[in-house]
């Protein structure tokens, strides 16, 4: 098994971390990983996006131009990637902000409204954990003992506390995730 | 198994240099690697094994505290990016030529001048073929993973000291600033005082009660002598290039055409490989792990076994080719890949290249 | 007198000048006259009164006094042009036991190695500088130093010294003394006898410093002359010295246990 994924959004989103956590639950499980972030000047206020590959193997290149999924969650990250993923592979997005919906015909395409059940649950923070929870039910690759773990490790010791929050959220995302197209 | 952490390259370098029983680092801050001076001051070295954490004025400042550190037989080291790097050339022509081990990464970004803060492998030609003034080398090891981020620190000191030289490591801001999964080396003691002045009795500690004074230097006015002295040297780099080569074959035994690469561009060449062959394209990887001494001999191995031809894949605008060429005397063909400036190339871009500049062209 | 014989003469109640085992054998590479030899040997002579010859490291410079670890009987190591003071910081922060010493010229130290001097006084090394001060670049051949005074002529200001394309003499040593990290800071000269005492006592002060793990670092200049690059005789390059350097460079004590001396 391997997965190759894209996450991009508007920095503050919580991409990086996002993607951090996902990597550390693979770690969790045995598996082999890689976080290659964009960096840089796009770093500063713009969009941010990282690149997270889990694998049983020995992974190879860690920068990529075709993903077999990409969580989009702004407009400018769907401008950017939607066309880079693999024919057949996976593409969830957050509807928030998004005028131009995706048109491709030989992708799955899910979305979640994790922005609104962010505010709802009282908390912008979460909102990455949310689309982490989407992205799990669409692909169970890790499990969510194993994210847990991860959000031990990745946090510092004074936000263990909100690790439960964080679990919630993830339950939230997984409930809230709808599948819009189906290849 | 040693201790698992997803880490970034750069902190996997600082950490291992603390595990390595590193006495000192100094250096200066610089982006794509100021992780590793930040992790070094904030992980407490000083508290953990005793080593000494020093931000310096300037990467001349910190090239000469190697100097001098080295000089006393502790295990000193810097790290920094392209233009610090060059600052440094003098100090690094000063320790070639006293002798002095040390050790120096450098994460390299886009030049040439200020440049940008990309990743790039612009600074080959630096790195293995001198970089400061007269005839010397420094040991040029490449990682290409986070995990060798970390390995190469130890195996990096025990170079310097085994051949009394400087050693790079020579990565870039891709494998400096992606995170993977890393399995830590347990803790290396720092040696004692009285364990280095046994096992380097040419370092400069203070004079030993009854013995001879001994002074680090790379004068010699007396151009006999000197030249005496460059004999020695190259003497040395001989041996180097006859037991310290080092690289991985990744499906070469099969394989028409080779990609040879080191750090990020061995990466990426490694999935090129995999939509190569995908399409019936028997591609093989050399991936280079010393960049000098450079595997000539395998090469040329390569070479006779039958190989058609060798496409070199490096984010430069074509350095490490030359020593392809070398190697391959002319004898099939030889061509170039890379992006410049920061720019990453692609694993599709790297393929494509190869079917258009050696098998098409 | 042919019935005494040498061996009658060498004896320990003869002895009125012994060199001290800390310099070498090596004849010296400098000019007659140069004050360099001294202040070597009273920085040797220093190190051995203090019994520190083996917890020695000292770094020499590029400039004429390239070579001063041919004639230190002591560790040494040769810097880089201007490096010294990151070298030592670096032999200091590693061996914090042991004493260790810069020597320098005015080009190494005050043009070219200034980032490297300021940054180490700065820090407060607790390392030893003695600076040689002749205003002039002797070792290739007598060029302008940031030293050199307004008006002397040397190769590379051959009209003499002109401020307004050259720039004033560089008192480094009163900057440094403005850092808090210096501790001791002197200007001493070595021409006289007695000059070369109270020199003596300045450089047994700063290393004493250093042995007490006193945080801060001393430095000593030393105001010398350079007959060969002044293109005069050693008697009259001493007394140039005293009517023209001294005046800009007067001698005596800057900053004492840290604090600035009044004048």
């Amino acid at each position: 098994m391997t997965e190759e994924i894209i996450i991009a959004g508007f920095g503050g989103q919580g991409v990086l971390s996002m993607g951090k956590i996902l990597a550390y639950s693979g770690i969790m499980q045995d598996q082999e990983v890689s976080w290659m972030p964009s960096y840089g000047p796009e770093m500063r206020g713009g969009t941010a996006n990282v690149t997270v590959i889990l694998s049983d193997e020995r992974i190879s290149s860690p920068i990529l131009r075709a993903y077999d999924t990409a969580i989009i969650l702004n407009q400018q990250s769907m401008d950017k990637f939607e066309h880079t993923i693999k024919p057949g592979g996976t593409l969830l997005y957050d509807p928030n902000g998004i005028s131009h919906h995706p048109t491709r015909k030989d992708i799955n395409i899910f979305r979640v409204e994790a922005a609104k059940k962010a505010s709802e649950m009282g908390s912008g923070k979460i909102f990455n954990m949310i689309v982490l929870g989407a992205y799990l039910q669409i692909k169970p690759l890790v499990k969510i003992e194993n994210v847990v773990k991860g959000l031990r490790k990745s946090l510092p010791e004074r936000h263990h506390k909100l690790i439960p929050l964080n679990e919630d959220a993830i339950h939230v995302g997984m409930k809230n995730v709808e599948s819009m197209q189906s290849i | 198994m040693g201790e698992l952490r997803l880490m970034k390259g750069n902190e996997a370098l600082a950490e291992a240099i603390i595990r390595a029983g590193a006495d000192g680092y100094f250096g200066y801050p610089i982006t794509p690697q100021s992780e590793v001076i930040e992790y070094l001051t904030a992980a407490k070295p000083q508290d953990r094994t005793g080593m000494v954490v020093l931000q310096a004025e300037s990467e001349v400042a910190s090239i000469n505290m190697l100097y001098g550190g080295g000089a006393t037989g502790k295990k000193v080291v810097t790290s920094s990016s392209s233009p610090g790097i060059s600052l440094m050339q003098e100090g690094l022509s000063y320790i070639a030529g006293a002798e002095i081990p040390i050790v120096i990464a450098n994460v390299v970004r886009g030049g040439p001048g200020l440049g940008d803060i990309q990743p790039a492998q612009s600074d080959y030609f630096q790195s293995t073929k001198g970089g400061g003034h007269g005839d010397y080398r420094l040991l040029v090891l490449a990682p290409s993973s986070v995990q060798e981020m970390s390995d190469f620190v130890p195996l990096s000191f025990d170079l310097a000291f085994k051949y009394r030289m400087p050693v790079m490591i020579l990565s870039d801001g891709a494998i400096g600033q992606m995170m993977e999964k890393v399995e830590l080396f347990d803790q290396i003691p720092r040696l004692t005082d009285q364990e280095v002045k046994d096992k380097y009795p040419w370092a400069t500690n203070g004079k030993p009660k009854g013995g001879e004074r001994r002074v680090i230097t790379s004068l010699d006015l007396d151009p006999a002598k000197l030249e005496q002295h460059n004999y020695h040297l190259q003497e040395k780099y001989r041996t180097i290039e006859q037991n310290e080569v080092r690289y991985e074959q990744i499906m070469c035994d099969d394989a028409d055409y080779i990609l040879v690469a080191y750090g990020s561009s061995a990466r990426i060449s490694q999935k090129s490989i995999q939509l190569l062959r995908a399409k019936g394209i028997k591609v093989g990887l050399l991936r280079l792990i010393t960049l000098w001494p450079f595997p000539t001999m395998k090469i040329q191995e390569l070479v006779q076994k039958g190989i058609k031809g060798f496409l070199a894949v490096e984010m430069s605008a074509g350095q490490m080719v030359e020593d392809v060429r070398l190697a391959v005397e002319g004898k099939v063909k030889v061509a170039h890949y890379g992006r410049l400036g920061g720019v990453i190339h692609s694993p599709e871009e790297v393929a494509e290249a190869l079917e258009q500049k050696i098998i098409g062209g | 007198m042919s019935e005494i014989a040498i061996k009658d003469i060498i004896k320990t109640e003869n002895l009125v000048y012994k060199k001290t085992s800390l310099m070498t054998d090596k004849p010296l590479s400098y000019c007659p006259g140069c004050g360099h030899g001294t202040a070597h040997r009273l920085i040797m002579e220093v190190i051995e009164e203090l019994g520190k010859e083996n917890d020695t490291v000292g770094v020499a410079p590029v400039g004429c006094s390239v070579l001063a670890y041919e004639f230190m009987n002591v560790d040494m190591q040769e810097a880089a042009h201007g490096r010294a003071p990151a070298v030592a910081t670096a032999i200091k922060r590693l061996w914090p036991e042991k004493i260790v010493f810069t020597y320098q010229g005015d080009g190494d130290l005050a043009a070219i190695g200034t980032a490297e001097t300021i940054h180490a006084c700065n820090r407060g090394e607790k390392i030893v500088i003695v600076f040689i001060n002749n205003g002039i670049y002797g070792m290739t051949g007598g060029q302008m130093a940031p030293t050199t005074l307004v008006g002397m002529k040397t190769s590379t200001s051959p009209f003499g010294r002109d401020v307004s394309l050259m720039g004033n003499p560089l008192k480094i040593t009163e900057l440094v003394a403005q850092l808090p990290g210096t501790y001791f800071v002197s200007r001493q000269a070595v021409h006289t006898p007695a000059a070369a005492r109270k020199a003596r006592k300045a450089i047994k002060q700063a290393f004493q410093n250093q042995i007490e793990g006193i945080p801060g670092l001393s430095f000593i200049e030393i105001v010398s002359n350079c007959n060969s690059g002044w293109k005069m005789t050693p008697v009259d390059a001493n007394n140039w010295m005293v009517d023209n350097m001294f005046p800009y460079y007067p001698l005596g004590d800057i900053k004492v246990n840290g604090e600035l001396v009044n004048k």
